[in-house]
C-alpha cells in the first residue's frame, strides 16, 4: 500500500457541502473493472458543464490548481455510495490529501487504503484552509506530527485515529497487518464460533 | 453491571481481538459479493497468490450493470457484459456460489439475502455496497464497505473496525393511512439531517417500528446511510422469525431450535444506554417527497419547495438555492401538482412484494398518464414470479406500466436504465443525488404508492386523496 508521511503542494477549494461519490465518480463509468488511470473520470459532469464543453469555472479545469494535491471540501465530503472509485479516481488525479469537517464513513476507511490522507478539522480552520487555497497558497501536511502548516498564518492541528496512521505512515496493507498479527486468534474464535452458533458454520 | 444495546451485544460477539481503545478486529460471517465493488478485489487476491479464507460464507450475484429486459439475449453493452461475465469467472476461481442471471434466484443482493435466509440475526454481513445496512432489519450487524476492504474480508474474514457510538431512533405512535415505510424513513433522515447518522449506528424501536412488516422494516434500515450511518438495526422479534422459517438457507430441525433461543437475547437490555436518542411521533407523518438533491432535502407532499431565504445559515441557503436550481423548482412551489416525465418503482428499498402491491392497489384504478414512462422492476426473481402469481404483472401492463426483470435498474443508473437531462421522476429508490438516474435528471424519492400515484395523474400527489 502506498504510504504517506508528508506532502507539500497546492491546495484546490471546493466548499461545496455532502459532495457525494456519485459526483466525484459517476455511475455509469463503474462498469470499468480496473483501478487504474480512473483520473479522467473524476467529477466528470461537473468538469464537462451542463452542454458537454469544459466548464472553465469548475474549480479543477481552472489552469491555477491542475497541479492541485490537496482538495480543501465543505462538510460532509464522500457521502453516499461505497464506490472506491471515488478514491482511485482522485489518487490518479494526483490528490493525496483530503480535507473537511467531516466525510462519508466509507469514503473516509477507503482513503486509508489508497494512500490518501483525510484530515478533519473545525469549522474555523476549514475556512482557513479554504480562504489558502483560493489565495494559492501551499499547504503543508504533515500526518506524523498531526499539523497543517500554513504560509499565511497559524498552524492546524489534526486528528487521525493511531490505527490508520500507523498503516498509512508505514504503508502496511489490512490484509497483512491482520494475518500477521492475529492468525491463530482467528483460529481459535472460529473455533468457538463453531460450537456456539453452528448453524453459521 | 448496566445493560448493553444490540449494537454492543453484536460486536463483542464478533470482536476476534481488541487492538487499541474501541478498536477491535471484527470477525465476518458472511458476505454478498456483487460484479460493481469485487473485480478490483479478486485481482488484489490474485496479485498476491491468496486464497479465500472461507468460500461458502459468500454468495455472488449481478444486480447493477444488468439490463432490466432482453434478458434472453446477450447484453448489449460490451462493458457491461464483460463486468457481469467477469464476475461468474471469478466466484468459480475462488469457490464461491454464483447465481447467474438465469437462476431464478437472480436479483438485488439485498432483496436475495433476506429472501434466501443467507441473512439471520445475529451475524455480521458486508458487502461492497453502501445499502448493506438493509439487513439490519434482522439484527445482523450489516454494514457497507469498500473493494479494499471486500478483499480483506475474502482474505481474512475479518476486519479492523472502530466501535460506533449508539444512536436509538424511537418511532412511537402508529403510521397513518396511507403512510408507510418509506415515509417513515424519508421522515427519519430528514429529523437527522444527511451527516446525523456520521458515527453511530443507529437502532429503530418503538411501536410503529415494531407494527412494520419485514419489508417495511428493510425500507427503514436501508437508508440508514443517507443519515450517515452506515449500520441500521432492528431488534429481532415474532414477525423477524416468522419471516425466516423455512428459507432455503435458514436453519432448520434442531438448528432451528437452538438458533431461536440465541435470536431472542438480540435485545438492547431494559437499561442499556445509547449515546444519543432521537423521538419521532408516527402520527404526525404525512407522505414525504424529495424536494432537493441530498435524501435528507424533504418535505410533507401537501408541503412546498422551501426558500433560501429563511434559511437558517448563509451555507444552507446556498446549499438549497443549488438544489432548486439542479430541480428546476422557485422557492415556495407546492410539491403537489409538480409535472412528472417518469415513474420508477423498484431498488433495494423498494422493490419487494409488499411495495409492489401496494403500488399495484393504485395502478388498478386508471392509467399512466399520457407522456410518463413508468417502468417496475422487481428487487429479485422470487419477488417477480410471487407479484405474477398475483397477477400484479397484468394490474401494472393493464395500466401502462412496463414489466420489467429484475436489478437496480434507475436506482443507479449503471445498465441501460437511465432518464433524459431535465426528466423528472417520481422515483422509490434510496438517492436523489445530482444526475443519479441520468445527466441532469430529477429524482422525486417517495413512496411505492406514491410513485404509482403520480405516474397515474403525471404529477406529484397526496395519495391519500386519489382512493376510488
Amino acid at each position: 500500500m502506498e504510504r504517506f508521511e508528508t506532502l507539500t503542494g497546492l491546495a484546490a477549494p471546493m466548499p461545496a457541502a455532502n459532495v457525494d461519490t456519485d459526483s466525484i465518480f459517476p455511475a455509469r463509468f463503474l462498469l470499468i473493472t480496473g483501478k487504474r488511470g480512473l483520473g479522467r473520470y473524476v467529477f466528470y459532469e461537473w468538469r464537462a458543464g451542463p452542454g458537454g464543453a469544459p466548464d472553465p469555472d469548475f474549480v479543477l479545469n481552472q489552469p491555477r490548481y491542475r497541479t492541485a494535491e490537496i482538495l480543501v471540501a465543505g462538510d460532509n465530503f464522500g457521502c453516499g455510495s461505497s464506490r472506491e472509485q471515488a478514491c482511485w479516481a482522485l489518487r490518479d488525479a494526483g490528490f493525496r490529501v483530503v480535507v473537511s469537517t467531516s466525510f462519508g464513513e466509507i469514503f473516509h476507511a477507503n482513503c486509508f487504503k489508497n494512500g490518501i490522507l483525510p484530515v478533519i478539522v473545525s469549522p474555523a480552520d476549514l475556512a482557513r484552509l479554504l480562504a489558502d487555497a483560493e489565495a494559492g497558497a501551499p499547504l503543508t501536511v504533515d500526518l506524523a506530527a498531526g499539523q497543517v502548516l500554513r504560509q499565511a498564518g497559524p498552524v492546524i492541528a489534526f486528528e487521525t485515529a493511531p490505527w490508520r496512521r500507523e498503516a498509512l505512515l508505514n504503508g502496511w496493507g489490512e490484509i497483512d497487518i491482520i494475518l500477521n498479527r492475529s492468525g491463530p486468534a482467528l483460529d481459535a474464535y472460529e473455533a468457538s464460533r463453531r460450537a456456539a452458533t453452528p448453524w453459521l458454520y | 453491571m448496566t445493560g448493553r444495546t444490540l449494537y454492543e451485544k453484536l460486536w463483542a460477539a464478533h470482536e476476534v481481538e481488541a487492538y487499541d481503545e474501541g478498536v477491535s478486529l471484527l470477525y465476518i460471517d458472511r458476505s454478498l459479493i456483487h460484479e460493481v465493488s469485487s473485480p478490483q478485489a479478486f485481482e488484489g487476491l490474485r496479485a498476491a497468490g491468496r486464497r479465500v479464507r472461507r468460500p461458502e460464507t459468500h454468495l455472488a450475484v449481478a444486480d447493477h450493470a444488468v439490463p432490466t429486459r432482453d434478458r434472453d439475449r446477450p447484453i448489449a453493452d460490451p462493458l457491461a457484459r464483460e463486468q457481469v461475465a467477469l464476475l461468474a469467472v471469478n466466484a468459480e476461481a475462488f469457490g464461491i456460489a454464483h447465481l447467474p442471471l438465469t437462476d431464478p434466484r437472480q436479483g438485488i443482493v439485498h432483496v436475495i439475502g433476506p429472501e434466501l435466509g443467507f441473512t439471520l440475526p445475529g451475524m455480521t454481513l458486508v458487502c461492497g455496497d453502501s445499502h448493506t445496512s438493509t439487513h439490519g432489519a434482522f439484527g445482523a450487524l450489516a454494514f457497507g464497505i469498500g473493494a479494499s476492504e471486500c478483499e480483506c474480508v475474502l482474505a481474512a474474514q475479518s476486519l479492523r473496525q472502530a466501535r460506533a457510538r449508539t444512536l436509538r431512533v424511537n418511532v412511537c405512535g402508529r403510521l397513518g393511512l396511507g403512510v408507510t415505510a418509506k415515509d417513515l424513513t424519508l421522515s427519519v433522515v430528514a429529523a437527522l439531517g444527511v451527516t446525523g447518522g456520521v458515527g453511530y449506528a443507529i437502532e429503530y424501536a418503538g411501536e410503529a417500528v415494531r407494527s412494520l412488516s419485514m419489508e417495511g422494516r428493510m425500507t427503514l434500515c436501508n437508508m440508514s446511510i443517507e443519515a450517515g450511518a452506515r449500520v441500521g438495526l432492528i431488534a429481532p422479534d415474532e414477525t423477524t422469525f416468522a419471516y425466516i422459517a423455512g428459507r432455503p438457507m435458514a436453519p432448520a430441525g434442531e438448528a432451528w431450535g437452538a438458533a431461536l433461543a440465541h435470536w431472542r437475547t438480540l435485545t438492547s437490555d431494559q437499561d442499556a444506554v445509547f449515546d444519543r436518542m432521537v423521538e419521532i411521533d408516527a402520527a404526525a407523518i404525512a407522505p414525504r417527497v424529495t424536494w432537493g438533491t441530498s435524501p435528507d432535502q424533504s418535505a410533507p407532499v401537501t408541503g412546498t419547495a422551501p426558500d433560501p431565504a429563511t434559511a437558517a445559515s448563509e451555507a444552507e441557503a446556498r446549499k438549497i438555492a443549488r438544489a432548486l436550481d439542479y430541480m428546476g423548482l422557485r422557492p415556495g412551489q407546492p410539491l403537489i401538482g409538480l409535472a412528472i416525465d417518469n415513474a420508477f418503482i423498484g431498488s433495494c428499498t423498494n422493490g419487494r412484494i409488499e411495495d409492489l402491491r401496494a403500488a399495484a392497489e393504485v395502478a388498478r384504478r386508471g392509467r399512466v398518464a399520457a407522456g410518463v414512462t413508468a417502468i417496475v422492476v422487481p428487487g429479485s426473481g422470487a419477488v417477480k414470479r410471487q407479484a405474477e402469481a398475483e397477477g400484479l404483472d397484468r394490474i401494472f401492463f393493464d395500466a401502462g406500466f412496463e414489466w420489467r426483470e429484475p436489478g437496480c435498474s434507475l436506482c443507479v443508473a449503471m445498465n441501460n436504465d437511465r432518464l433524459e437531462p431535465g426528466k423528472r421522476c417520481a422515483s422509490t429508490s434510496n438517492r436523489n443525488f445530482e444526475g443519479r438516474q441520468g445527466i441532469g435528471a430529477r429524482t422525486h424519492l417517495m413512496s411505492p404508492a406514491m410513485a404509482a400515484a403520480a405516474a397515474l395523474a403525471g404529477r406529484i400527489v397526496d395519495v391519500r386523496g386519489t382512493a376510488a
